[in-house]
């Protein structure tokens, strides 16, 4: 029996996590997957960190993960990244936007945005993939199509077939901007 | 058809397919979705009340009608209705009531992480707890029957991971709603002593048969695998069990009161060792421990905030169990070694905050810089008391500011005219209107702010009796804060923009210095409601000194750069080339031209969008 498959997703509100982690769930639907998909809402939402679990396989239990047992992190922000890395597993992948949003105490001048997350990030975790997201987007013609290059990136690294991705994403995306987003899609997955 | 349904969905579904016509709740994460969900069903009704306590009312006076009712809150919203809720189980119902309590372990957006099985035991009533949506979407069903057959209300508790969790469910068709006949009843549902008495032995005969029934009923069932380990376990925990402890046997409770004690003997006597997973308090333990079995509960895994695979999996371990996680077998040495890694960059917290443009944040600045004890309520606005702003004192439940300030009067002279009570409207009509009516009565010379921004912003902006609409979409009366106020005996009435800093900061100085009770509506739209497009403020940063007076505001468009990576940003005027030198700079995709860091920058550096004459 297949072990579940476990996605992390993580940004700060306004980044478009839950458009794509809709579309995964469309897919791996349509996979004929069992699955699990898990938010926070309320005062977590208010400029904080957002996160989304999702767990697809044959029979998935837990709606959560806990530490060191992500197999994939899909990170829209580079400190959401460093924070979430405790939770991949040893060997998984980290799938990394090349972003920096400050949070508050940043803003704010109490602490430094830190350096060398993603030097960091490499020394843990070897295998992690640095997306240019907002340029890539901003290439396909929208840069607010940044987390569908992301999720681009990541789909080609789930057992998820390419034509699925591509039926979930048409459903999820409103219809005139559906040419722009399979752009955004098509150069996550080439990386 | 299957769906991918939250927790909170398949609730709806689920009182959707069970003949349930009238729904009542007060927004509350992770409940509030239930009724927004439900309310879109063809041939229903539903209600955002003004508070739980009338939610359940309306929900009793429904069910007395005939019709099947659900009724939601959050697990606090369960303290307010439990006064009904406590003499409900009294009278029983008519046509079936379920009251969902969505409780919150690790208080994700809380103030409190209380656990509601007890509240169960403690009103005497049967408690169901699904762990996954299907089984959300049945025991909601199951819920309606167990009430009309057993005439009782019946608890249905989820926690924050069902709630929002989502998973597949088979959608099924809805049975037809059937309105049960309404009879005059006066010894069952008027409750005075002389009634109320017959009652108890009604509610206590009615307990001894529900404990029969949780024997034998669908949801209590135990799985047989290997023997020497059993665990007793419910809700989501049963999926982590199931998760990380596969070979061992589970007596999965999906009613947990009335308590199976049978069923729980026959499981402890066919197992080696016995252990209960459970959160929050040791509510299954101690009733296992009660019926003289050994078992295992909170002696291995703590009582405090939520629980995850990888937790439950650590504590088995450490209590010499062996575990699973992604289908590999836990050692001790496995499960918390982090040796060998290199030293992680620290990573700065990211806390929820203030919206760009949030009305709130003037008035907290103002009342910051007037040094007042400020006594706190439940919203947004509560974001406030936390740094830069720093301007709230106090928090406790929904409505607690005003009581609180009275208070804190009363104590002490010395605090007229140094305290303010603050509290958002949706606040103010679920349980604040009590309390500025006690300090009019009661002679207080409080002062108490609605933060009115027209909407219940936290929890996603539902409507209330404040805006002219309704959970289902119709127009209705919107109460006149300030007719309400002086109907309360309130004789010093102000309106505020909270974006007029001077302004504010003049009525505040007035009133609570002013002898009597005051009010201050401090009214602006939410500006995620609003979106206004108002052109972003600008820096001319020759003459921005880098005081850091913008900064206190805690807007997260405002942040402090190195002159040379602020010119990246719209200074319209010349850049400023000396070295090193730290200047304000608004970013200008989320500022929203509110202007209050042009009102309080000394400088003139801070400048409105409109005054933008350079290149932009």
């Amino acid at each position: 029996m297949l072990e579940p498959v476990n996605v992390l997703m993580a940004g700060v509100g306004g980044q478009g996590t839950i458009l794509a982690s809709k579309v995964l769930a469309g897919a791996a639907e349509k996979a004929g997957y069992d699955l699990k998909v898990s938010e926070v809402h309320g005062m977590a939402q208010r400029g904080g960190s957002v996160v989304t679990q999702v767990r697809l396989g044959e029979k998935v239990h837990s709606p959560l993960i806990g530490e060191k047992t992500a197999d994939i992190i899909l990170a829209f922000e580079k400190l959401e990244g460093l924070r979430l890395l405790p939770f991949l597993k040893p060997g998984g992948t980290m799938i990394i936007n090349d972003q920096e949003i400050p949070p508050a105490p940043v803003l704010a001048g109490a602490v430094e945005y830190p350096a060398g997350i993603i030097a960091h990030i490499r020394a843990v975790a070897p295998d992690t993939v640095v997306v240019d997201a907002l340029g890539l987007a901003a290439a396909c013609g929208n840069a607010r199509a940044a987390n569908v290059v992301l999720l681009g990136a990541l789909a080609r690294r789930l057992p998820v077939g390419e034509e699925l991705w591509q039926e979930s994403l048409a459903a999820q995306v409103p219809a005139r901007l559906l040419e722009v987003n399979r752009a955004a899609f098509a150069a996550g997955y080439g990386l | 058809m299957k769906e991918l349904l939250s927790g909170n969905a398949a609730i709806a579904r689920g009182a959707f397919e069970a003949g349930v016509t009238v729904a009542a709740a007060y927004p509350g994460t992770p409940s509030t979705e239930i009724l927004e969900h439900f309310a879109r069903y063809p041939g229903v009704y539903a209600e955002w009340a003004p508070n739980e306590k009338v939610a359940l009312e309306v929900g009793i006076g429904a069910s007395l009608a005939g019709a099947r009712v659900l009724v939601a809150m959050k697990h606090v919203g369960v303290n307010v209705a439990a006064d009904p809720l406590f003499t409900l189980a009294y009278t029983g119902v008519n046509g079936g009531l379920v009251l969902v309590s969505a409780d919150d372990p690790g208080m994700h957006s809380s103030q409190n992480e209380q656990d509601n099985r007890n509240y169960a035991r403690f009103a005497k009533i049967p408690l169901l707890e699904p762990a996954d949506s299907r089984e959300a979407r049945d025991m909601v069903g199951l819920a309606l029957d167990i009430s009309e057959r057993f005439d009782t209300p019946v608890m249905l508790r989820t926690t924050t991971r069902i709630a929002h969790a989502q998973s597949f469910v088979e959608l099924k068709e809805p049975q037809p709603v059937v309105l049960r006949p309404y009879q005059k009843d006066a010894r069952k549902y008027l409750m005075v002593p002389g009634y109320a008495r017959p009652r108890r032995a009604v509610l206590a005969g009615r307990l001894l048969e529900l404990e029969q029934y949780t024997e034998s009923g669908p949801v209590n069932f135990i799985e047989w695998r290997e023997r020497q380990v059993g665990i007793i376990t419910g809700g989501v925990c049963y999926q982590y069990v199931r998760e990380v402890l596969p070979q061992a046997s589970v007596l999965k409770l999906g009613m947990s009161h009335p308590f199976p004690r049978n069923l729980v003997r026959e499981f402890a006597s066919g197992v080696g060792n016995l252990y209960v997973v459970e959160e929050l308090d040791p509510f299954i333990e101690e009733q296992v421990r009660m019926l003289g079995i050994h078992v295992k509960g909170r002696e291995i895994i703590p009582g405090i905030g939520e629980l995850d695979p990888v937790l439950v999996a650590r504590h088995f371990v450490a209590a010499g169990v062996p575990a699973v996680l992604a289908g590999e077998e836990v050692t001790e040495a496995a499960a918390g070694a982090t040796a060998g890694l290199p030293e992680a960059p620290a990573a700065p917290a990211r806390p929820p905050v203030l919206c760009p443009g949030c009305p709130h944040r003037g008035l907290f600045y103002v009342l910051r810089r007037l040094k007042l004890m400020v006594t706190g309520d439940i919203g947004c606005y509560t974001l406030a008391g936390l740094p830069p702003l720093e301007a709230m004192d106090s928090c406790i439940c929904m409505g607690a500011s005003i009581g609180a300030a009275h208070g804190a009067e009363k104590a002490s002279l010395e605090r007229h005219g140094h305290t303010v009570a603050v509290i958002g409207d949706s606040t103010f009509f679920h349980s604040g209107i009590t309390g500025l009516l006690n300090m009019v009565y009661n002679g207080g010379g409080g002062t108490v702010v609605i933060v009115d921004n027209r909407t219940t912003a936290m929890t996603g902006h539902q409507p209330h009796p404040g805006t002219g609409t309704t959970l289902m979409g119709c127009p209705a009366p919107a109460v006149d804060l300030e007719m309400l106020a002086r109907a309360l005996g309130v004789k010093r009435v102000k309106v505020v923009d909270p974006l007029d800093l001077r302004r504010v900061e003049e009525v505040m100085r007035e009133e609570v210095a002013a002898p009597e009770t005051s009010l201050v509506i401090a009214r602006r739209s939410c500006v995620l409601l609003t979106r206004p497009a108002g052109p972003p403020a600008w820096v001319r940063a020759d003459a921005c000194k880098g005081c850091r007076s913008c900064i206190r505001l805690g807007c997260p468009a405002l942040s402090l750069r190195d002159v040379e990576a602020a010119s990246g940003g719209t200074p319209p005027g010349k850049d400023g080339k000396s070295a090193s030198k730290k200047v304000a700079v608004v970013d200008q995709l989320t500022c929203t031209g509110c202007g209050l860091c042009v009102q309080v920058c000394k400088n003139g550096a801070l400048q409105r969008g409109e005054d933008n004459v350079g290149t932009g």
